[in-house]
């Protein structure tokens, strides 16, 4: 016997002890999708057979059943199933998640069954109790479709059983080996000429029989509510169901198509809402056209799942866990929307936001509720824009994402509700909390899977409700960055030549050497206008633009100092041309902003020069006592260890303290190098390093000598916005690693940081393994402010080599993968939770504890 | 870090008797964290001077905290090397122990006479006010210098440091002693953990001279790092006297010594809520937990929620509230949870009352919006209590010339004409309807400290 089932289906096994279900379930089934009460009554009690734990037992494996119906996970339940309380529950689950149940019922005859029985050995059960069973399954078996089983197959023999083929069907919205492309066009409602017209506009050409076909193969789509309030609706739907019957064409069901099947089945409908026109057209036609019409609007389903589930197509949208199910409940919510069940001052049904709730990864398109403009919210797009209501018929292109739109002919119909001109329940930054709470996972292009902590998740929402500034602005956060490997030089932490090595070992033979500020990381986002910061970031406090730290915080208290210099930068970008060279309004720059004393001024003040004062006081009256008691003769005794402290030599304990206090003259230098007054705007430097994006463009492929020369171009005409020098060196040339050498040398001998080496390309992969985006290498003096003024002491130095960099690195590619990732969403236009994401989890990362001196 | 003791005189070379310590031979111990070396920069019959010089090695002492938050970089650039801290009242007691305990068994008629000795500590965290209000009662001449913090540049002002010399006429045993508990009185950070023991140290080291000093509570108090029960104990036993405590950590608190600010204010606010009538609260920016502490034990409320941005701030609340060890009635009616007010979020909903107790000030000013929208837009109780600083108060503090608030973290405080505007746009955006009004000591000009608005749905 064959039985067809969904392959996403509940299946209830119904048969009394001994009836071989296990069996059965064993043969026909994967071992994962059976869950067995017997295995459920063992996992909680170590005995299949008891037959006391059944309630925990049962409810364990209705937890688990939920979890796999959750994933969409054919599930079937090897019990009993004879009662009809049991099977109430697994079609309440069934119902519960939109899945549809079937019922495969084992009818062995008795005789067999306690014969059976008999020769059990450990678990033989009183005949009564299988007389019972056989007697409640008999009467329940023609009940099994009445109780609400989708699918019901009784097998009446042992040979029935051995034979029986299970072929799994694929549900009827599932069109994920459809890959369009497509056009989905909305609401038509008997607009017949406007819709000819936009076919024409997407470049469907009739064929011989008049049937618009795409040259290129693209499919139209329709979202239902092809009739009704309009002109020609029958003229509609003859069209849209030739399309279909041609092959070149979906369409789903509308509540207007329910409606019409209603009143063409003869039931009662009330004529309103302009079934009229379609109900007094389609009078006239003939009965078998009236038929196959009937045909046509009983076959149309719910939604479909295109496009390896990347596309989904509804008439009036659907929710994230409805989808790719078949259930009277998803098909309700498909046709009519997500409706609470009350009716608004109108009359006309309320409505709930169930696309701001949206966080599905699929493209969801429906229509439905007119909207003056296609309304795009979290990947879900309305694109009912109200043809008969004298707005346009539009069609979105997929994927290419575009719109291309008629205007309606005329006003065929007064709304009876104002079309919404806005979402009335617009997100705007309001994040919901379900993304940012417990354990992330974060997919990205160059990482396919970032995984974060719960407790790095909840330090990062603490840090980004408490200090962050308005999430809208927070297209990127920048990655931390690890030092180069350490070095074996002598008397030096870190040292250019491991740096290039890091590079030239993974295939890369150019690399960029870029001198690292020493300042404070600053993202500036600029938009040219403030009517752009409206537009494209959608931020409403008026400015237009945001100096912010790499925590997301605000740069600057004072306004007035952000306001000045986002003007500067602004002058800078058009006096250039940036805006028209770039076809852009609006920039992402990555910076550096110099002094480190304007940012870090509570730093230095309370622990970097406290250090030095005290360090500096203490350690010359150190050496002057010093002095003066090596000037006197001193003699060493016999001593035990044990009762009194060692001799010891004055004279190199001086030498350890001379050394002590040139060490913190040098860190005190070191310190100031990096600080200066700030009395006005002028005073500040700032570093771009990264055209990071603009409309329509994140430059992630772009080299590194392009950014470094075309901030030069676009950027640095004003004092304050610094090039950075660079050279470029070739890895596998002695010679040109040497001159690198020597660059950084003479770099960090007058005072620099250091530098900072890069691959030739924004991103750099060799094979499969993504590098590491930069290096840094740090000058020997600047360091003595990161490991302490006397770290070269080459006791300390010994041990400070000890280090290791993997956590560091690794942190780095996950930070740098989700920034450039959400650049790229913000870029895509994607929703602002999606953008957020990636910001978020820099910032949860960055709470992971490592070593602060890497 | 270095400590240097001179004695003057004649014969003043027993001074190296008296420490047990040779003049003529340098030594050096090892420490736990470093060395110590003992060395006389003089010896002559007049003159005497030994110094004590601490050897901290800060790569050790880093060692095994990598990663400690904020404070992970400081244990790297790190003042302990050099200034004068708990680890030198270490070395003193393990160096001097003979001589601190008062013994000597080569020149005993010296352990008990008073010498003309001068202490110099060379960096110490302090002030030159402190340094005499702590030595001077003991009967020595202060002197301090004290530096700025960078030359060049005076504008960040002074070093937090001083050099702090001594003198006087006094045993060598009573200056140990002196020395050993009174540096980390002005150090305030010890290098090991603070227990039981600490208090016998104290004891034994200035059980004799501190009951009668002045400034005692002060130096047991910030001996103890402010550990009260450490404290209060150790004045039990040198006085058998209990001392008011002061709280200095909030502005406010000092000038409300009746009924503190924060009392008024809850007990305001757990009134509004009983004149709401409501049984489910939301106490959103729980902080502490002090008014839920106050609600859970009000029969009209049936259920609390209790919620904080901060995760480290809910622990600390759940040991406040005994969380582990509550009732089962009690922990059925509570629920503590991490969230954001800026964030939407559905457990906000279903509430009778929400309060927002001196909250809305640590919200920077571009957030509030979606603050407004999460509480008064989507979570919609039937009555919001909102409370917040009234700036016009702050004069009363002292500080309103130069803008300052209240609390570090605040973004901003209102005046009250400020804060009836904001109430104003929630009632006209959102569908409430406010009624304001004061909490604390009314000053006929300037109001109350604490303004609060009752806002409930209008049906």
């Amino acid at each position: 016997m064959r039985i067809e089932i969904p392959e996403f289906s509940l299946v209830a096994l119904i048969g009394a002890t001994s009836s071989g279900k296990s069996t059965f379930a064993g043969n026909k089934f994967k071992s994962t999708e059976v869950l067995s009460s017997d295995f459920f009554r063992a996992m909680v009690s170590d005995d299949e057979t008891n037959q006391n734990v059944s309630g925990e037992a049962f409810d364990l494996l209705f937890y688990a059943l939920k979890k796999r119906l959750d994933l969409m996970k054919l599930t079937v339940i090897d019990a009993t199933n004879v009662q009809q309380s049991a099977r109430k529950r697994i079609l309440d689950t069934a119902r519960e998640n939109n899945v549809h149940s079937v019922a495969i019922v084992l009818d062995v005859p008795e005789k067999t069954l306690l014969e059976r029985n008999a020769i059990r050995e450990n678990r033989r059960l009183p005949e009564s109790v299988i007389k019972n069973h056989v007697n409640q399954l008999r009467r329940c078996v023609k009940r099994l479709k009445r109780e609400g089983f989708r699918f019901v197959y009784v097998l009446n023999t042992p040979e029935d059983i051995d034979n029986a083929e299970i072929v799994r069907t694929k549900l009827w919205n599932d069109k994920k080996d459809v890959h369009g492309e497509f056009d989905i066009i909305g609401d038509i409602h008997g607009c017949y000429g406007e819709l000819r017209e936009l076919l024409e506009k997407l470049g469907y050409v009739d064929n011989a029989d008049g049937i618009p076909v795409h040259p290129d193969g693209r499919k139209a789509v329709f979202l239902g509510d092809f009739t009704d309030r309009g002109y020609n609706n029958i003229g509609v739907l003859r069209l849209a169901m030739d399309m279909v019957k041609n092959g070149n064409a979906y369409s789903v069901v509308g509540n207007h198509e329910v409606k019409l099947l209603k009143y063409l089945n003869g039931k009662n409908v009330n004529i309103k809402y302009g079934l009229d026109r379609t109900v007094a057209e389609i009078e006239k036609e003939s009965p078998e056209f009236r038929e196959e019409v009937r045909n046509f609007l009983d076959s149309l389903i719910s939604h479909y799942v295109f496009d390896d589930g990347r596309l989904v197509v509804s008439h009036a949208g659907i929710k994230e866990n409805y989808i790719g199910r078949g259930s009277g409940r998803v098909r309700e919510f498909c046709i009519y929307g997500d409706t609470t069940g009350e009716v608004d001052e109108y009359g006309l049904p309320v409505r709930r936001d169930w696309a701001s709730e949206y966080r599905g990864r699929a493209v969801i398109v429906y229509g439905h509720t007119p909207v003056t403009a296609v309304t795009a919210v979290n990947n879900t797009y309305c694109i009912d824009t109200g043809c008969v209501f004298g707005g346009k018929l539009t069609a979105m292109r997929y994927p290419e994402k575009e719109f291309v739109s008629v205007n309606a002919y005329d006003m065929y119909c007064e709304p009876v509700r104002p079309i919404a001109t806005e979402k009335t329940d617009d997100t705007g930054d309001m994040l919901i909390i379900d993304n940012f709470n417990g354990k992330m996972n974060i997919r990205t292009e160059l990482i396919p899977s970032i995984n974060i902590d719960e407790n790095n998740v909840n330090s990062a929402l603490e840090i980004m409700s408490r200090y962050s500034a308005d999430p809208r602005w927070l297209i990127y956060l920048p990655p931390t960055m690890s030092p180069c490997e350490t070095s074996s030089t002598e008397n030096y932490l870190e040292y250019p030549t491991e740096a290039i090595e890091y590079y030239r070992k993974n295939g890369i033979k150019k690399v960029v050497c870029e001198q690292k500020h020493m300042g404070s990381r600053a993202v500036i986002v600029l938009c040219h206008t403030p009517e752009t910061a409206i537009k494209r970031f959608g931020t409403d406090d008026g400015t237009s633009g945001i100096i912010y730290t790499r925590t997301g915080r605000r740069f600057f208290d004072n306004p007035e100092t952000e306001r000045e210099l986002l003007k500067r930068l602004d002058k800078v970008l058009t006096d250039n041309n940036f805006w028209t060279d770039f076809n852009t309004e609006w920039v992402c720059l990555d910076t550096e902003l110099m002094p480190w004393s304007a940012k870090a001024q509570g730093l230095i003040k309370t622990q970097y020069a406290p250090v030095g004062n005290a360090g500096k006081n203490s350690l010359d009256m150190a050496v002057k006592l010093l002095e003066k008691a090596c000037s006197r003769e001193s003699i060493n005794t016999e001593v035990s260890a044990l009762t009194s402290g060692q001799n010891t030599n004055l004279n190199s304990i001086l030498e350890k303290y001379r050394f002590r206090r040139d060490a913190i003259e040098k860190y005190v230098t070191a310190y100031r190098e990096y600080c200066w007054t700030v009395k006005n705007t002028d005073d500040f430097r700032i570093a771009p390093f990264h055209i990071l994006a603009v409309e329509g463009n994140v430059f992630d492929n772009k080299t590194h000598v392009w950014h470094m020369e075309n901030i030069k171009k676009y950027i640095c005409t004003d004092k304050i916005f610094m090039a950075t020098p660079y050279i470029c060196v070739d890895t596998e040339d002695e010679i040109s690693i040497e001159t690198a050498v020597k660059w950084w040398s003479e770099l960090t001998a007058s005072g620099g940081e250091g530098m900072v080496v890069k691959p030739e390309y924004y991103t750099a992969i060799n094979g499969n393994k993504l590098l590491q985006p930069a290096v840094k290498c740090r000058g020997r003096e600047y360091l003595r402010i990161i490991y302490g003024a006397e770290y070269l002491y080459p006791e300390h130095l010994r041990r400070l080599k000890k280090r290791s960099l993997s956590r560091k690195r690794t942190l780095a590619l996950k930070e740098f993968s989700l920034g450039t990732e959400s650049l790229k969403r913000f870029v895509n236009g994607e929703p602002l939770y999606k953008v957020h994401e990636c910001a978020f989890g820099v910032l949860a990362l960055e709470s992971e504890p490592v070593d602060p001196r890497l | 870090m270095i400590l240097t003791i001179t004695y003057k005189g004649r014969n003043t070379q027993d001074l190296g008797y008296l420490l047990h310590k040779n003049p003529y031979r340098p030594q050096e111990f090892s420490l736990n964290s470093g060395k110590a070396y003992v060395f006389y920069p003089e010896v002559s019959d007049a003159v005497t001077t030994m110094a004590l010089l601490l050897d901290i090695n800060p790569v050790d002492l880093a060692k095994g905290k990598q990663g400690t938050g904020t404070g992970g970089l400081f244990d790297y650039v790190n003042d302990r090397p050099y200034t004068a801290s708990s680890f030198m009242s270490t070395a003193i007691s393990r160096l001097f122990s003979t001589a601190i305990n008062g013994n000597c068994d080569k020149k005993p008629e010296l352990v008990g006479k008073p010498l003309d000795l001068t202490a110099n500590i060379y960096s110490i965290h302090g002030t030159d006010n402190f340094a005499r209000k702590i030595f001077e009662p003991l009967g020595y001449t202060v002197k301090t210098t004290k530096n700025v913090l960078d030359e060049k540049f005076t504008e960040w002002g002074e070093s937090p440091y001083i050099d702090l010399e001594i003198s006087g006429k006094v045993k060598l045993s009573d200056l140990l002693n002196h020395i050993y508990v009174l540096i980390p009185v002005f150090d305030r950070q010890k290098h090991y953990y603070i227990d039981e023991a600490e208090i016998d140290k104290l004891i034994a080291h200035g059980g004799e001279w501190l009951a009668e000093h002045p400034a005692k509570e002060e130096i047991i108090y910030r001996y103890f790092l402010m550990k009260k029960s450490y404290a209060h104990r150790t004045i039990d036993l040198l006085t058998e006297e209990i001392p008011e405590i002061q709280e200095t950590q909030e502005t406010e608190q000092v000038s409300d010594k009746k009924v503190s600010l924060n009392t008024q204010r809850l007990n305001t606010v757990k009134n509004a809520i009983l004149e709401s009538g409501a049984e489910s609260v939301i106490d959103l920016g729980c902080g502490e937990c002090r008014l839920t502490k106050i609600l859970l034990e009000i029969q009209q409320i049936k259920k609390i929620i209790a919620v904080d941005v901060s995760a480290h701030e809910l622990e600390k609340a759940k040991r406040r509230l005994h969380y582990d060890t509550m009732n089962e009635h009690q922990r059925n009616k509570l629920t503590l949870m991490q969230a954001s007010l800026t964030y939407r979020d559905k457990r906000f909903s279903g509430f009778d009352c929400a309060c927002v107790i001196e909250v809305i000030e640590h919200i920077e000013p571009s957030r509030l919006g979606a603050f407004e929208r999460n509480v008064f837009g989507y979570a919609r109780p039937d009555t919001v209590i909102v409370t917040t600083p009234n700036s016009e108060y702050n004069i009363n503090y002292g500080f309103i010339t130069d803008g300052r608030l209240r609390h570090t973290d605040h973004r901003f405080e209102w005046t009250r004409k400020e804060f009836m505007q904001w109430t104003a746009k929630i009632c006209k955006e959102y569908g409430y309807t406010v009624t304001i009004s004061g909490i604390g000591d009314v000053d006929d000009i300037h109001g109350t400290p604490t303004q609060m608005g009752v806002f409930k749905k209008c049906v």
